[in-house]
């Protein structure tokens, strides 16, 4: 390109006049390496820009879908309360009552065993009687 | 929006992503944060992406403001601007850049632009959009993005002129 008009295209790049295209081929003109030497000071402004463009993102982003992961986890914890609403109360009463049943069967047992007890000392009692008829057997086979 | 037609849209400008968010933010852990935290924002949105008409520039729009809020932010948490790239050889392109000690001038007097004329270059010069899409992009009026381009160019010559009498920077 014609040092005239890179003079020119440079006076309108510092104006902001400059089209894409014009940019271009300051660019171009200005990696080739064969620049003026009065516009060699402009040579590192656009090697930058060039070489600027030349930068990567290279991490690796993790897209993972996160919001439904989220909602699922609601909604089970949603049902589990309903569930625990639901049903709870049921349950409570269902253990309490067999608690109560418990402490009403131990508690008769202990009266049953209190009876049983009383008896058997009523037999003791009885057994002497036993020995009473016999005796009177023996008696009357004698006679 | 599948996995693959999101990435379809978005693999095209997601290095210009990145390097806006490095010519603000400078460090190049924090644009690479900022640019995954625009995707994984893109993402969650991903059934909105069909009407957008212009993803693209919604997604600089949104790096842009991500960047601006991180500086904001840095500042009122008296942080200071911490990058550990000024030694940094991982990536060939970066001692590439280097080794042009010039070039490397040029990236710094970028980063003593303002934030808005910071964005102007590297948007026009470095990306190449036309002054319509810069203006959505940036929410400015298409004349304030000739002006501040316009400026910023002027002041890069300028500062670039003396280092280049002096020798040295």
């Amino acid at each position: 390109m014609e040092l005239d008009n890179i003079e020119k295209l440079l006076e309108k790049y510092f104006e902001a006049s400059t089209t894409v295209a014009e940019e271009e081929a300051l660019k171009i003109y200005f990696s080739k390496g064969k620049v003026a030497p009065h516009l060699e000071q402009y040579a590192p402004l656009f090697q930058y820009f060039s070489n600027a463009k030349k930068e990567r993102f290279t991490r690796q982003v993790p897209l993972k879908p996160r919001k439904n992961y989220y909602k699922w986890i609601s909604v089970a914890a949603v049902a589990v309360l309903a569930f625990g609403i639901y049903f709870g109360p049921d349950r409570y009463r269902d253990y309490q009552e067999q608690k109560e049943a418990e402490f009403a069967y131990k508690e008769t047992r202990k009266a049953l065993d209190l009876l049983a007890e009383n008896f058997g000392r009523g037999t003791k009692k009885i057994a002497y009687l036993n020995q009473f008829e016999e005796t009177k057997q023996k008696i009357y086979n004698n006679n | 929006m599948r996995q693959s037609e999101f990435l379809n849209v978005v693999m095209p400008f997601k290095d210009k992503l990145y390097r806006l968010a490095k010519r603000l933010l400078v460090s190049t852990e924090e644009a690479e944060d900022a640019t995954q935290e625009i995707l994984l924002k893109l993402w969650s949105k991903n059934e909105k992406i069909g009407s957008y008409n212009n993803v693209e520039a919604f997604a600089m729009t949104m790096t842009k403001n991500f960047c601006l809020d991180r500086l904001k932010s840095r500042q009122a948490g008296n942080l200071k601007l911490v990058h550990s790239n000024y030694g940094e050889t991982s990536t060939p392109l970066q001692r590439q850049v280097e080794a042009k000690d010039s070039a490397s001038w040029v990236q710094k007097i970028m980063e003593e632009l303002p934030e808005q004329q910071k964005m102007v270059l590297q948007l026009r010069d470095v990306e190449e959009y036309d002054y319509d899409e810069i203006a959505e992009m940036l929410d400015m009026k298409p004349s304030t993005v000739r002006v501040a381009l316009s400026r910023a160019r002027k002041t890069v010559r300028e500062k670039l002129m003396k280092k280049h009498s002096y020798g040295i920077g």
